[in-house]
């Protein structure tokens, strides 16, 4: 009864300010919707220069998309240098010579492929036969990380919110009101997390939905799974919020573990390739709620795996959850012993 | 007469020997009070005596370093006292985007009172404190002294058989003020124990007896009459200013 009452109470509470339920929900949205943008676009295709190269070969590299310009050896070096093309051609004797413009690597590296396959292709005519396990071909890298975006703008926001709110209870005196009522600890805690719970059900919900449908973000798997992974992400950033604002005396302050708390996770759960870090570090990913929820969404969007191969993960999702669950309400002996 | 009453009969609030200190500060240095049954106590000290660590003390929200406090005959803090006390904090701790009469059925499930009950009470404080008219509105609209009544009409919600106010008229213009002191005269004839903390003399003297608090020492107790007496002085003031010296 009285953790129905604190949940409605927050319910109410996040009723009246409808500014901060437009910025959970369109934000996340928004910023979603620009990284699709960016990171949608087509396979790059590097201008490339060329001095004196023989006919066959520029036909290759046309063939390979690439966009030729003829020069001079003294005009290519001039358009180098204005970083006009990515890379210059120079067949001396035969051989060719590649000078690269270099400031930007996967440009030199997009050269680099493409002169090879040209060169190879003008030996040997058998093409090799591509399939793909997963994924798929021209699969853009918001694909491939669009799923780890989700989980982490769920994780993100709602550990704002759920931070601010809570500490805005204890700044305000409310906390010490309530506790001077038969209010047990472990009610208020359980009361938030519905309250909070029901809020981001239908926060992270709406966010799955409109990478999937409207951002048109890869997925294979079942959205069902999705939404699971997601409210579980939610409920683990609702409990670690609430858990880190008993160490902030202000919202400043919560502001503040946004670099402590969320910047490593995003940068261990996969965002970025680790396989080439020492094997110890990249374990570091293996402590952060994110690691899990991202792991499990990619199985679920990009790989269409069930059940079975996420249930380490939402096992972990929830060890996480039970586990800030009791450290809040041990945290609120602070304020009131019993 | 008082004293020898509270020896037979067990007070309805008493401290004992209470010393409390946060980290190495220590804020209140071995206090002994007593409040019987159906009376009014009222602490007087300035801002920083330790008033309102004592009265949270009481309520149960914080707990003595040393020492012990009984209320109705348990030991506190309890949960189950609870919710035998109704508490009024110093500063409003309201929800303020909520409306007021959300802010009163928060509290009202807090204590567990039933939907009818509720609706009842709801309406009985709110025209004690003369805010009926102003049930749906948010309490961030409020202005000061109405949320100071809001919050005392959240402690007498449920009808608890002690009430423990910390400042309760800060704020409140003269004329609710004596409606508010009629109230607690009428609480207390039906049988209820107030300790109000104050740091006005002339509210002081409404008080049955009075509790003189300077530095965390609680340096007088006894009626407003007696201790006016005692020291020969005209007003509470001088008294207070009496017992503050001789200390010193």
């Amino acid at each position: 009864m009285r953790v129905k009452a604190v949940m409605l109470r927050i319910l109410r509470q996040q009723g009246h300010d409808k500014r901060t339920i437009g910025l959970m929900i369109l934000a996340p949205m928004l910023v979603l919707t620009l990284m699709s943008f960016i990171f949608n676009g087509a396979e790059y295709h590097p201008k490339i220069g060329v001095v004196n190269a023989p006919l066959s070969f520029i036909n290759k590299l046309e063939d390979n998309d690439a966009k030729i310009v003829r020069y001079s050896e003294y005009e290519a070096e001039n358009a180098l240098e204005l970083s006009k093309i990515d890379a210059v051609i120079n067949f001396r004797g035969g051989i060719p010579y590649i000078k690269l413009e270099g400031s930007d690597p996967s440009k030199s590296n997009a050269v680099i492929r493409l002169t090879q396959n040209a060169l190879q292709q003008t030996i040997s005519m058998i093409k090799p036969d591509i399939t793909y396990l997963y994924g798929y071909k021209n699969m853009s890298s918001f694909d491939n990380f669009g799923p780890i975006l989700i989980g982490f703008f769920i994780f993100f926001f709602v550990f704002l919110i759920a931070g601010v709110s809570f500490l805005s209870e204890r700044d305000t005196g409310t906390l010490e009101r309530i506790l001077a009522t038969p209010l047990r600890r472990w009610e208020l805690v359980m009361g938030y997390i519905l309250g909070f719970g029901v809020f981001t059900i239908l926060q992270s919900s709406l966010i799955a939905w409109y990478s999937i449908s409207i951002l048109n973000i890869m997925m294979v798997g079942s959205f069902i799974l999705v939404l699971l992974i997601t409210i579980l992400t939610a409920l683990v950033a609702l409990t670690i919020g609430t858990f880190i604002s008993a160490y902030a005396n202000n919202e400043l302050q919560m502001i503040q573990f946004i670099p402590i708390i969320v910047v490593p996770q995003v940068f261990f759960s996969g965002l970025f390739d680790l396989s080439t870090m020492t094997p110890w570090l990249q374990y570091i990913g293996r402590i952060m709620p994110l690691w899990y929820a991202a792991d499990a969404l990619r199985n679920i969007m990009i790989r269409g795996k069930g059940w079975n191969d996420i249930a380490t993960d939402v096992v972990v999702l929830i060890a996480f959850c039970a586990f800030f669950t009791v450290a809040n309400i041990l945290a609120l002996k602070k304020h009131r012993k019993i | 007469m008082d004293r020898a009453t509270s020896i037979n009969h067990l007070p309805c609030i008493r401290a004992d020997h209470i010393n409390k200190s946060f980290g190495k500060k220590p804020v209140l240095f071995d206090i002994n009070i007593e409040v019987p049954y159906s009376q009014i106590l009222g602490l007087l000290g300035p801002s920083g005596s330790g008033k309102t660590t004592l009265v949270k003390l009481i309520a149960g929200i914080e707990t003595a370093t040393s020492g012990e406090i009984y209320l109705l005959g348990e030991k506190m803090p309890s949960l189950k006292m609870m919710s035998k006390v109704g508490y009024m904090a110093q500063s409003d701790a309201l929800y303020g985007e909520l409306t007021a009469l959300e802010n009163l059925q928060f509290f009202a499930s807090m204590y567990e009172l039933s939907k009818a009950r509720q609706k009842q009470r709801i309406e009985e404080v709110m025209q004690l404190v003369e805010l009926s008219g102003h049930l749906k509105k948010q309490v961030k609209q409020y202005s000061g002294g109405m949320k100071r009544r809001l919050s005392l009409a959240i402690a007498l919600l449920h009808e608890p058989p002690v009430l423990i106010l910390d400042e309760p008229t800060v704020g409140i213009d003269p004329v609710l003020r004596k409606s508010v002191w009629e109230e607690l005269y009428k609480l207390r004839s039906n049988g209820t124990t107030i300790l109000v903390t104050t740091h006005v003399m002339d509210e002081a003297e409404k008080c049955d007896n009075l509790g003189m608090i300077r530095e965390g020492k609680l340096i007088a107790v006894g009626s407003p009459y007696e201790l006016k007496k005692a020291t020969s002085s005209n007003t509470i003031e001088d008294a207070f200013l009496f017992y503050g010296g001789a200390r010193e």
